[in-house]
């Protein structure tokens, strides 16, 4: 091909997608992003229902739940998924943006703390989980493990999870300063089931089918019993989660700059109907309590 | 004798380096081929991922990367060109030449994820968000797009493409141009019938080394238009207008799936890093050979150009 | 042809169609003319590109990045108060952009950058110099002509495709071999990084020392020096100036690289000398939280401040190793 030939080529290329972009709709699209803990769910969701309704496309991107909601904020995504309640400023930002944001809830998830198969340890309270994480507990003796310095494995600051643990169990202290952050759940618990003082955290889907890690049983307090997000065949423990005897399990959320209509609305509603919610628990998930959530308003 | 035996000890510490790197290199390579290789089937290079992107292909990531770069180099292209003939022909070694050649050097010098900053500061925020407002109606430039991710490329190739014409350019010897001046053409003319044509071959490396680069790059893109699961090709139907018919095209707004994010989504964020462990070998197999096939070719098409430039 | 006469009639047998204006000895038409300062202004603006691409990145880095300050005080770049278990109050430097008490202390970020740069340029400037000088000075033909290109191959491997071998392959490798508490620590980064590093500094090297004339080789050998003494005294001493610029730009490198270090070394922000232990650098800083941050945003605005500080870094670096460069080939010019 002469040069020329490349060169008018190229032209042809350009000139077509110009008219493409400004003769473009923004057509039947749903963006989702945000929840690493999701994105598995998400993802899943998205797959089955393109099969179903081959005319709408659901593209899943992932980042974390701060991810998500600043997309949201910024206008860059149709829904947002969130493993922690949106927080206040952020509701706010969206406001000044003039988004009006919408909670809804459409899975519950066990977070679960993980450890080396090769750990002797069985469980830990919750106090004990977060003494760790913030840095006041440093070996694994004082926990009734061998004598080994505990390598803490983290999430970024930008997942949901991360925030939920810095809340409800480092009661907002900063996590220890030699915390190693990883850019998922799947490489935590990668770095967890190469490591064997290691600990790590995250949506217990990601842990259950892994034979080198094993999740601890957690407890509310000293005198609580430890409880196992799991069930005895390994599979997550709908009763304990609907019930919140586990104390740290939660809801998954998606938000949507308004009440959600159209493409979106019918998105939601299949997620909240039965087909949705199967493959919430097929991807080891919980389903909402009797799988008759509504949407949420706030 | 004394400094005889230092001699050859120093030089053969020296050959030993130069083996050790070799070894590395072929470490490196071969630990990915030994993964990947069992993976790579016309299934996984055709089809798109499925079940939790642990099992099927990688085609979107394929599709994406050639999109994405084919765009850059016609972005990037025109401009290196042209930005070299100025720097080589006309400007010769003015105060603004030598600024420009500074310009260039830090250019290349800058790291890519100030340029992944820099996508996402002045492209999408600044130009995608004026272009929206101007055309009033809703956000569509002001988001990550394909188009965005490769200006943002574009730029970071800039340098290389740059550098390699103007090499080429140089290497056109001076007499060419002083005779083309004799017989009276102008300085334009010269550029575009006599020196051009010669560098061509250096301005072609220029470009597969470019593309080598972008196909590579994880860091710009990662804010400015990848996807993470995204099945759909990025093609939307162009309306010919009086015709009915449409033609498909590459949605330049549109994101995209891309081969280096895709490994490197797939070793820290994949739904199960055990079971997806073939794909990302897989992938990153794919990536290396077409970053090697490019840089081999380009290699090959220099080492070819300047045997032939010394028989000339 | 040279005695052409403009005013001679126009049909005249020519092998090669000659353009309108009339030859170089008379002044040309004011079409071509014009034409010609068109096409050179147009030139002349794309030849401004460069210089426009990094004033705009610098431009748009500094907007951002000096809005920081706005509500961040300065002394918290450093290091900010934060209570201890005992509910007292004490001095921290961490990077915990995302909480209650947000903290912003660059501290760890910039020592992590060099934790893992300073050790990845040392093992590079080893391997890759010597390299250099084996390609530049010791190298039959037939060798350079393998050695080479395989050393540009290796250039050409992506970061990403290396960070992932880090984490899948060498990580671990490691950590069996040398026993170290953290599993992903700034070493394994700085391995990584210095298999990018070392094709830079070697094709540098090679480029210098090639650079350095012939006859001063050839000066040393008639009066008695073997190739090593020749090598050591007087072609590495002459290209001196090649190196210092290559090991600068390995380091420049080294310093802006962003997927290795993501990916290996465990990104924990602590202030630390210990290069087996995790570190956290300002690229992956960025890489890690850019995507998640609300735009205008006091985080947003502290990452590309990080940004900012990186790129001034790697600027000082390259007019450091650009004016080493111009000092050698001004003293080779000879």
């Amino acid at each position: 091909m002469s040069r020329r030939g490349i060169a008018a080529a190229g032209l042809v290329l350009a000139a077509g997608m110009a008219g493409l972009t400004f003769a473009m709709a923004s057509g039947d699209t749903i963006t989702v992003k945000g929840s690493d803990t999701m994105v598995i769910l998400g993802q899943r969701w998205a797959e089955e229902y393109m099969k179903e309704r081959k005319d709408v496309t659901v593209q899943v991107t992932g980042g974390g739940s701060g991810t998500g909601i600043a997309a949201l904020i910024n206008g860059t995504t149709t829904l947002a998924n969130s493993s922690r309640p949106i927080k206040a400023e952020e509701k706010d930002a969206a406001k000044k943006n003039g988004i009006d944001v919408v909670e809804i809830k459409t899975a519950m998830d066990a977070l679960a703390i993980v450890v080396n198969a090769a750990n002797p340890i069985d469980h830990l309270t919750l106090k004990q989980v977060g003494m760790i994480y913030s840095g006041y507990t440093n070996n694994w003796k004082q926990v009734g493990g061998p004598d080994k310095k505990i390598i803490r494995y983290s999430r970024e600051s930008s997942s949901g999870t991360y925030a939920y643990l810095k809340e409800n169990v480092l009661n907002n202290r900063d996590y220890a300063a030699d915390v190693q952050t990883m850019p998922g759940t799947s490489a935590v618990a990668e770095a967890v089931a190469k490591d064997p003082n290691a600990i790590g955290y995250g949506g217990v889907a990601y842990f259950a089918t892994n034979p080198k890690l094993k999740i601890l049983k957690v407890a509310k307090d000293e005198k609580s019993q430890p409880i196992s997000p799991l069930n005895a065949d390994g599979r997550p423990n709908f009763e304990v989660m609907w019930s919140q005897t586990y104390p740290i399990s939660r809801y998954l959320y998606v938000y949507s700059p308004g009440q959600p209509k159209g493409a979106a609305r019918e998105y939601l509603d299949w997620i909240l109907g039965p087909r949705g919610q199967e493959i919430v628990e097929k991807v080891e998930y919980v389903p909402m309590p009797g799988h008759a959530a509504q949407a949420a308003s706030n | 004798m004394k400094r005889r035996f230092v001699e050859t000890i120093a030089l053969a510490l020296l050959r030993g380096t130069a083996l050790a790197v070799l070894l590395a290199t072929a470490l490196l390579l071969g630990s990915i081929v030994k993964g990947g290789l069992g993976v790579i089937t016309w299934e996984f290079l055709a089809t798109e991922p499925t079940q939790g992107m642990t099992h099927g292909g990688i085609f979107p990531a394929i599709f994406g990367t050639v999109c994405i770069t084919l765009l850059m180099i016609v972005m990037a292209l025109p401009l290196g060109v042209c930005a070299a003939i100025y720097m080589v022909e006309y400007a010769g070694n003015s105060a603004l030449a030598r600024v420009i050649r500074a310009s260039v050097n830090n250019l290349a010098g800058v790291p890519s994820i100030v340029f992944g900053l820099f996508g996402v500061g002045f492209f999408i925020l600044f130009l995608g968000r004026s272009i929206d407002r101007v055309r009033g109606g809703g956000l569509l430039f002001g988001q990550p797009a394909m188009l965005w991710a490769a200006a943002t490329l574009a730029v970071l190739v800039l340098p290389v493409i740059i550098v390699n014409t103007a090499e080429a350019l140089n290497a056109v010897p001076r007499s060419h141009r002083e005779a083309s001046f004799a017989l009276g053409a102008t300085r334009w003319q010269t550029v575009s019938r006599v020196v051009l044509p010669q560098a061509r071959a250096g301005i072609l490396t220029g470009s597969i080394l470019s593309i080598s680069r972008g196909a590579g790059e994880t860091a710009p893109i990662l804010f400015t238009g990848c996807a993470y699961f995204l099945p759909r090709l990025p093609i939307a139907h162009l309306g010919i207008p009086f015709t009915g018919l449409s033609l498909p095209m590459v949605n330049p707004l549109d994101q995209f799936m891309e081969l280096s994010y895709h490994i490197f989504i797939m070793a820290t964020q994949s739904t199960d890093a055990t079971l997806t462990r073939p794909i990302q070998y897989g992938t990153t197999l794919v990536l290396v050979a077409l970053t090697f096939l490019l840089n081999l070719a380009a290699i090959s098409l220099r080492v070819r150009y300047r045997r032939g430039l010394e028989a000339r | 042809m040279s005695s052409e006469n403009a005013l001679e009639p126009v049909e005249k047998v020519d092998a090669a169609p000659r353009p309108a204006p009339a030859p170089a000895v008379r002044t040309r038409s004011r079409r071509s003319r014009f034409g010609e300062a068109l096409i050179e202004t147009l030139l002349r603006l794309n030849g401004l590109i460069a210089i426009a691409a990094i004033s705009l990145i610098f431009v748009f880095l500094f907007k951002e990045g000096i809005q920081a300050f706005r509500t961040i005080p300065a002394s918290h770049f450093i290091q900010s108060q934060e209570l201890d278990f005992d509910n007292v109050p004490q001095t921290v430097r961490l990077w915990q952009p995302v909480g209650q008490n947000p903290k912003y202390s660059l501290l760890p970020l910039f020592l992590g950058s060099f934790l893992v740069a300073l050790p990845a340029t040392l093992i590079a400037t080893l391997f890759g110099v010597a390299c250099g000088v084996y390609l530049a000075e010791v190298a039959g033909k037939r060798t350079r002509e393998i050695v080479k290109p395989a050393i540009e191959l290796l250039a050409g491997v992506p970061s990403v495709v290396i960070g992932f071998f880090c984490l899948a392959t060498l990580a671990t490798l490691l950590q069996n071999l040398l026993h170290t508490t953290f599993r992903l620590n700034a070493m394994v980064g700085a391995l990584g990084v210095s298999l990018v590093i070392v094709p830079v500094i070697a094709t540098m090297t090679d480029d210098a020392l090639r650079a350095v004339p012939g006859f001063l080789r050839e000066g040393a050998h008639a009066l008695g020096a073997n190739n090593w003494e020749t090598i050591t005294r007087v072609v590495i001493p002459a290209g001196a100036s090649g190196l210092v610029a290559a090991i600068l730009l390995g380091m420049g490198r080294a310093l802006g690289e962003t997927m290795i270090v993501l990916m290996a070394t465990g990104n924990a922000a602590q202030v630390t000398l210990n290069p087996f232990d995790s570190v956290r650098t300002m690229t992956a800083t960025i890489a890690a939280e850019l995507g998640s941050v609300p735009q205008g945003g006091e985080q947003y605005r502290a990452l590309f401040l990080v940004g900012a500080l990186l790129f001034t870094l790697t600027f000082i670096i390259n007019l450091v190793a650009e004016l080493a460069v111009a000092r050698m080939r001004r003293r080779l010019a000879l």
